[in-house]
């Protein structure tokens, strides 16, 4: 396409990799930055300028958890001021009276707050701490108290996913405005625990099942966003709305990405906020311009209708299961690739595996 | 006041929840309201009764200013204004005071 590009939409800020918790779908890269890496205070701030002077509308706070890094309020109301929509993807494990009230005070919008489940033993088990459930509680309580809108999340599995009538009844009793019922995504850490988290067709229309229910009693009450799995579905996502279309991703050192797996496909040269402006990365760069728009797509997309619907699915799915990030989303079922998923359901075990955790250095070299 | 069944009045009044806000977009310039992890695009006049909505004045008395400023008949404006607050009352972008 050689039109001029949409300005971007919405800014992933991942300040820090740092997590207490170890969640084993986690959408972080498995090669976790270290904190001397991170960016600073005055970096961030300069970027969000530049990105509200762009069109850049919302900015999510992400992680690892935001919360760990230092100055997260001076963010928010940077943020704030320039009149961006100030969003916080938290773990809520960090949260508490003290420090949330600085970031309510800096102008805080929304709060969306991860569960690992609905059973406080299965969630600590799956986040890999102990204690994390009261915290979480602790924090979604403190949350509407300050009259702040909030978001329920839970990432769901073969392990978790029995329990989502009762993650959505939750929802209600914690007096969410929103409830997001997500899928795992597959690449990254999800990818290397896919057996031990990918649920079976019978256990997915279950949860299609809970979620209508939902649904008609929550009425505009509570907005259920369902979340569904890309592999048994016959058509992939738009991964973030398109390649360099609506979202902007920032990795704790400061790496500029179109989705914040971008990092894990080979043979790309990864442009920094240390070293050129936002609006240079997002219109110029090779790396947005890449796989933007519909030229660079190989066949079956090139002459489908869904191509500025789907835009031919994740690059980086496309990569862990095939080899090449420009090749059609495997998901799709017209995808050459497309095997790929359907030997992964049915080489799906009858037991899962053990659990691999996201720590620091669990996995060594990734393929 | 919200009348027994959910719909709203001349005197209701009504203020944008914490976490929405109307705002104008000076890059795309259209006006949107801002809400949890969405943006709604907002017609011109849509725009115009929603400066308005600041948890003071009621839907009558922002019905009475832009029929003053829109010499265009109140009841019109006004049946314009209870339909649209209604619609975002219940997408949660407004509430009443
Ligand atoms: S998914 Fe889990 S481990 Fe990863 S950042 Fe969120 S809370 Fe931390
Ligand atoms: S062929 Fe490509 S564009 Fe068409 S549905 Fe499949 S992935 Fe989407």
């Amino acid at each position: 396409m050689t039109a001029t590009p949409p300005p971007p939409m919405s800014l992933l800020a991942e300040l820090t990799h740092r997590c207490p918790l170890q969640c084993p779908y986690c959408a972080n890269p498995v090669e976790l930055e270290t904190r001397a890496r991170e960016l600073d205070i005055a970096t961030w701030i300069r970027v969000f300028e530049e990105a509200a002077a762009m069109g850049v509308l919302q900015v999510h706070f992400s992680g690892g958890e935001p919360m760990a890094f230092q100055g997260l309020p001076e963010l928010v109301q940077a943020a704030s001021r320039l009149g961006l929509y100030t969003n916080l993807i938290t773990s809520g494990v960090l949260l508490t009276a003290e420090t949330l009230k600085p970031l309510y005070d800096a102008g805080l919008d929304h709060v969306q707050l991860s569960f690992q489940d609905a059973d406080p033993n299965e969630a600590e088990r799956i986040g890999g701490m102990a204690g994390a459930q009261a915290k979480k509680l602790e924090a979604a309580r403190l949350v509407t108290e300050a009259g702040l809108p909030l978001t329920l999340n839970f990432v769901i599995h073969r392990q978790n996913i029995s329990n989502v009538p009762a993650m959505l009844n939750m929802a209600e009793q914690l007096k969410a405005r929103r409830v997001e019922i997500a899928h795992t995504q597959y690449y990254g850490w999800g990818l290397k625990n896919r057996d031990a988290l990918l649920p079976s067709r019978a256990q997915l229309e279950e949860t299609e099942e809970a979620v209508a229910q939902a649904r008609l009693r929550f009425g505009s009450r509570i907005t259920v966003d369902f979340v569904t799995p890309d592999y048994y579905a016959d058509q992939p996502k738009p991964c973030m709305g398109g390649w360099g279309q609506k979202f902007i991703n920032i990795s704790p050192a400061g790496a500029v990405l179109p989705c914040h797996a971008a990092e894990s496909i080979p043979g790309l040269t990864f442009p920094s906020v240390k070293d050129s402006s936002l609006e240079e990365i997002w219109y110029r760069s090779p790396l947005f311009t890449l796989y933007r728009g519909t030229d660079w797509m190989p066949a079956p997309c090139r002459s489908c209708s869904q191509k500025e619907i789907d835009w031919g699915g994740c690059r980086c799915q496309a990569l862990a299961l095939t080899g090449n990030a420009g090749n059609t989303d495997p998901v799709c079922k017209q995808a050459p690739g497309h095997s790929a998923i359907q030997q992964a359901i049915a080489d799906r075990p009858e037991t899962p595996p053990p659990l691999i955790y996201r720590r620091y250095g669990n996995i060594k070299t990734t393929g | 006041m919200t009348q027994a069944d959910g719909t709203f009045s001349a005197s209701t009044v009504l203020r944008f929840a914490r976490g929405t806000r109307l705002q104008f977009d000076r890059v795309r310039e259209r006006w949107f309201i801002q809400a949890p992890e969405r943006v709604f695009l907002v017609d011109n006049i849509a725009a115009e009764i929603l400066q308005l909505a600041d948890g003071e004045r009621s839907l009558g008395d922002i019905s009475t200013i832009l029929h003053e400023k829109f010499t265009a008949p109140y009841d019109v404006i006004l049946a314009d204004v209870l339909r649209m607050t209604r619609d975002l009352a219940e997408k949660q972008v407004l509430q009443t005071v």
